[in-house]
């Protein structure tokens, strides 16, 4: 951004360099989509094979061993599909996708904290007799 | 950024060439970045869809658990169908890019079909739920269950419609610029999908079964 206010009778080819760099990382090619098809397989067949298989005997570590895949396979359909990346649309992309998983983590988060706290507090039971319940 | 929009304005008025290429790949770009705030905030409909499944996906109220109901190999195969729809996807807009028209079309009819394969699947899923009397009513849970993958698979279905509408139109028109700006959107929607399903798939139906 300086160097094009600094240079204002370059903005041509500035301009020009930056649609160029902007075409190539929409479209991507095929390459990209190969390694990302290759990799989103492993990582959707790993987590089926464990669940299916009964392959960890403690399920709650399971769920957090898929949890795991399933975020790394979400990174790898944003980069490979998506083509996400830091200079896309001057940054904004980036910034619109931050700002989203923020929202979407306190809601997430949010929600399940919260009505986890609900449950386990507030059951109609516990009014009664609050000794029965810890 | 908005000092550069003040600056290229500015040099609009000095350089008519720097007026051609702005004129000229602006719009695009908004659209792309206007698509891209469509996707964000749809993702927020899916947050607050998952933010209920997780606080009611435990209310059976008497009725299935997630381990009676869903039969993982038909997931298994819905989620295979989903991801090779997205590398077809993929190979269409590689064609697109070699301004080839007919393979374009094949690839896109590829990924039509697959996506129709997915619907079919989850529609039969869905009535072999309700026939068995388990439907959104029976339980929190079930609610929940349809609102979310009733909700995704609402957008493969009209993802389907815009698929086919497009088909048409670069039939009809071949691929101009205005049909490959809407190509790219339509990809950005369908991979979008699919990365919301990797979350239905792992949340919803793997964590359900353990």
């Amino acid at each position: 951004m300086s160097e094009h206010n600094a240079h204002p009778a370059h903005g041509d080819d500035h301009n020009h360099g930056h649609d160029h760099h902007d075409d190539h990382a929409s479209h991507g090619s095929l390459k990209d989509y190969t390694i990302g098809f290759v990799l989103s397989v492993i990582l959707t067949a790993i987590p089926f094979w464990l669940v299916m298989g009964d392959v960890i005997a403690d399920p709650g570590v399971t769920a957090i061993v898929i949890l795991a895949f399933a975020a790394v396979q979400i990174v790898v359909h944003m980069i490979y599909f998506l083509h996400m990346n830091t200079e896309s649309e001057g940054g904004w992309n980036m910034l619109a996708l931050i700002f989203t998983v923020m929202l979407v983590a306190i809601t997430l988060i949010g929600s399940i904290w919260v009505m986890y706290h609900l449950n386990t507090n507030m059951m109609p039971g516990m009014m009664s007799e609050p000794t029965q319940k810890m | 950024m908005p000092d550069m929009t003040t600056t290229t304005a500015g040099t609009n008025k000095v350089l008519p060439s720097t007026h051609f290429y702005v004129r000229e790949h602006h719009p695009e770009q908004g659209t792309l970045l206007g698509f891209w705030l469509y996707l964000m905030s749809d993702c927020l409909i899916f947050a607050s869809l998952f933010a209920t499944y997780a606080v009611l996906g435990q209310s059976f109220a008497g009725g299935p658990s997630g381990k009676e109901i869903f039969e993982l190999p038909l997931v298994a195969l819905n989620t295979g169908f989903l991801l090779i729809s997205s590398i077809t996807y993929g190979f269409a807009m590689l064609e697109m890019q070699r301004k080839r028209v007919n393979a374009t079309l094949l690839w896109l009819a590829v990924t039509g079909l697959l996506g129709a394969g997915f619907i079919g699947l989850e529609l039969y899923e869905f009535t072999h739920l309700i026939n068995e009397g388990y439907g959104p009513q029976r339980s929190g849970f079930l609610t929940a269950f349809f609102a979310l993958v009733g909700t995704h698979g609402l957008h493969v279905t009209f993802g389907i419609i815009w698929l086919i509408t497009l088909m048409i139109q670069v039939k009809r028109f071949g691929l101009t610029t205005e049909n490959g700006r809407r190509l790219m959107c339509l990809s950005m929607f369908w991979h979008f999908l699919d990365v919301v399903w990797i979350g239905v798939f792992t949340f919803v139906y793997l964590m359900g079964v353990l």
